[in-house]
């Protein structure tokens, strides 16, 4: 039986009269990559720093590989990159990263190598005051590089790169799953996510919506599939004829249809022959899928 | 668990964010400036006191040391956790397997290690025209000595109080607030109000039994009392110094080496309650 890495049962969290988090429970096993996402104040950050011990849960029970979260154990094994990660700016990227690698006892000497990695090696050595934001967060994903963390905790890591270095970024992400590490990533995007991860946990208002792969929410969804078809020359009305519900969009009809009803409409509309010049299916969008369950239960 | 290498690389990153802020050289030049005006304002020959320079060079430069190094110390502090938390570098940190007490063991160490260099630099400077200007004044070297060693104790007082209310305030403004004021009330309105009660008073109860006690109590005076009835000029100080002479040495020391560790201890108890 494989032991979860994280495991969260039943997690509430209250800061006064505001409920960040009600009744969320979540497990993460080794090598699992999972996206929490949600809009800004769903409950995001609140959630992993209670997982890293930095704050106290109102109620329930978090497990961080086998530990209590916060514990020598614990943090001896987890490692976070924080929202706006801030560094001293009177130190250089090498310095901060060499001090990091010393508290984990690790080999300072790694800490080149780890700027390397996430591209600031030929920044190593300027203050980290001179720093862009995304340089300061890629100063944040190096350190959470560090070592052979069982657990990485990331808040919004995508938030301030580029695509390719998102693209990097993810890449370093898989080679770490591939060695076991469970990893927890937030974004408040769908699209950010690349849907380059496992799982996906959907957070509204501070309650888990919805959780599971993105075809599997994709199909729990189940929202329209759009279609446009594009009428061969003076073929138009008789296509309106036989797809009713069809509205004409500059000489294209577009409708749309449940995903159940899908192949049905597909075979009618081969059926219509050489009136057809051309087909196009367009299954909802990420955002679509994230928008449809980030509202449903939301404020 | 308590680890010297966790607690040496806080230290070795805070004393080069104190170098690169300036704050070494700030306070050697600063002490070094002090100490080097009072040996010229004390170059009067002392040879009616019987006394050799040196040890008039040090009674002078504890009743300095009095209030530069507390003054230095609280400086240094009181940006130690409120910085953190308002630059937000601290809940990544607290999320390392470091303790938080390795972690004002740290910022401890660095920041006592430029206090050492700024007393070592303007003792240093005072105690060098001493020797040059009285070849008696090797004698003095013991008392010397003693006033580095004190110095830290009393800059290591400061320093904890300085974590302390950093944790407390949360912001660093805040914090500066609270150590200007503590500065101002340990170190100069403490005393003054002793005077006035030890005037009003007139000889009676105050004087006698509690006067001691509230002198014991507050770590500069302390400090104070400590190097002055140890030293053979206690009759070239003025002001406090004449209560010196009754307190005994034993007592003062306790003082001086107690109050770090009260402090750190009080450090340690407010930090633990910052959430990040
Ligand atoms: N320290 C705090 N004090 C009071 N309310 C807070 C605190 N931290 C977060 N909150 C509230 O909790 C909710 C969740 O915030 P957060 O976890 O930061 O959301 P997210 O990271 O998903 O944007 C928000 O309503 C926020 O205002
Ligand atoms: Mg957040």
């Amino acid at each position: 039986m494989m032991t979860s890495t994280l495991k969260i049962s039943a997690l509430t969290k209250r800061f006064g009269d505001v409920a960040a988090l009600s009744d969320v429970s979540l497990a993460i096993q080794p090598g699992e990559r999972v996206a929490l996402l949600g809009h800004n104040g769903a409950g995001k950050s609140t959630m992993m720093k209670i997982i890293l011990g930095l704050i106290p849960a109102t109620s329930g029970r978090v497990e961080v590989c086998g530990a209590m979260p916060g514990s020598a154990t614990a943090r001896a094994q987890v490692a976070y990159l924080p929202e706006n990660a801030a560094f001293h700016p009177a130190l250089t990227g090498l310095e901060q990263l060499r001090h990091y690698l010393s508290l984990r006892s690790e080999d300072p000497g790694q800490a080149q190598q780890l700027l390397d990695q996430v591209g600031l090696g030929a920044a190593a050595r300027r203050r980290i005051g001179t720093y862009s934001k995304g340089m300061r967060q890629r100063v944040g994903l190096a350190q959470a590089l560090i070592g052979a963390p069982r657990l990485l905790v990331l808040d919004e890591p995508t938030s301030g790169l580029d695509p390719v270095s998102r693209r990097d970024f993810y890449a370093l992400l898989d080679q770490f799953a591939a060695r076991g590490t469970a990893i927890l990533l937030s974004s408040h995007a769908l699209t950010e996510v690349e849907a380059r991860t496992d799982r996906i946990v959907i957070l509204s208002g501070g309650h888990l919506v919805a959780e599971g792969s993105l075809p599997a929410l994709r199909r729990l969804a189940d929202l329209p599939v759009a279609l446009h078809v594009t009428a061969r020359n003076g073929y138009a009305p008789a296509l309106m004829d036989a797809l009713p519900g069809a509205i004409l969009v500059g000489g294209a009809l577009h409708m749309a249809c449940p995903q159940s009803e899908k192949l049905a409409l597909l075979g009618r509309i081969a059926g219509l022959g050489d009136k057809v010049a051309d087909l196009e299916v367009l299954p909802p969008s990420l955002e679509d899928i994230y928008s449809h369950f980030s509202r449903r239960d939301g404020q | 668990m308590i680890t010297p290498r966790r607690i040496l690389a806080t230290a070795a990153t805070e004393f080069r964010i104190a170098r690169r802020n300036r704050w070494v050289i700030i306070a050697m030049a600063l002490m070094a400036l002090f100490a080097l005006v009072l040996t010229a304002a004390g170059s009067a020959p002392t040879g009616g006191l019987g006394v050799d320079r040196l040890s008039v060079t040090v009674a002078s430069l504890t009743s300095l040391a009095v209030y530069l190094v507390p003054l230095l110390a609280l400086l240094m502090s009181f940006d130690a956790i409120a910085g953190e938390v308002e630059r937000g570098t601290l809940p990544l940190v607290l999320t390392y397997p470091v303790s938080r007490a390795e972690i004002l063991l740290g910022k401890l160490l660095a920041h006592l290690a430029v206090l050492g260099l700024a007393v070592g630099a303007g003792y240093g400077v005072a105690a060098l025209a001493a020797l040059l200007t009285d070849a008696g004044s090797l004698a003095g070297m013991p008392a010397l000595w003693r006033l580095l060693w004190s110095s830290l104790a009393l800059g290591a007082t400061f320093l904890g109080a300085g974590y302390a209310l950093s944790s407390l305030a949360r912001r660093p403004s805040g914090a500066a607030g609270l150590a200007i004021g503590l500065w101002l009330g340990l170190v100069v309105l403490y005393d003054l109000g002793l005077l006035a009660a030890v005037v009003a008073d007139n000889g009676g109860w105050f004087t006698t039994s509690a006067f001691p006690v509230a002198l014991l109590a507050n770590p500069a005076d302390a400090f104070r009392l400590f190097n002055l009835s140890a030293s053979a000029a206690t009759a070239a100080a003025s002001g406090v110094g004449g209560a010196a002479a009754v307190i005994p040495l034993w007592q003062s020391l306790v003082s001086v080496l107690v109050w770090p560790l009260v402090a750190l201890a009080l450090a340690h108890a407010a930090f633990r309650r910052v959430i990040p």
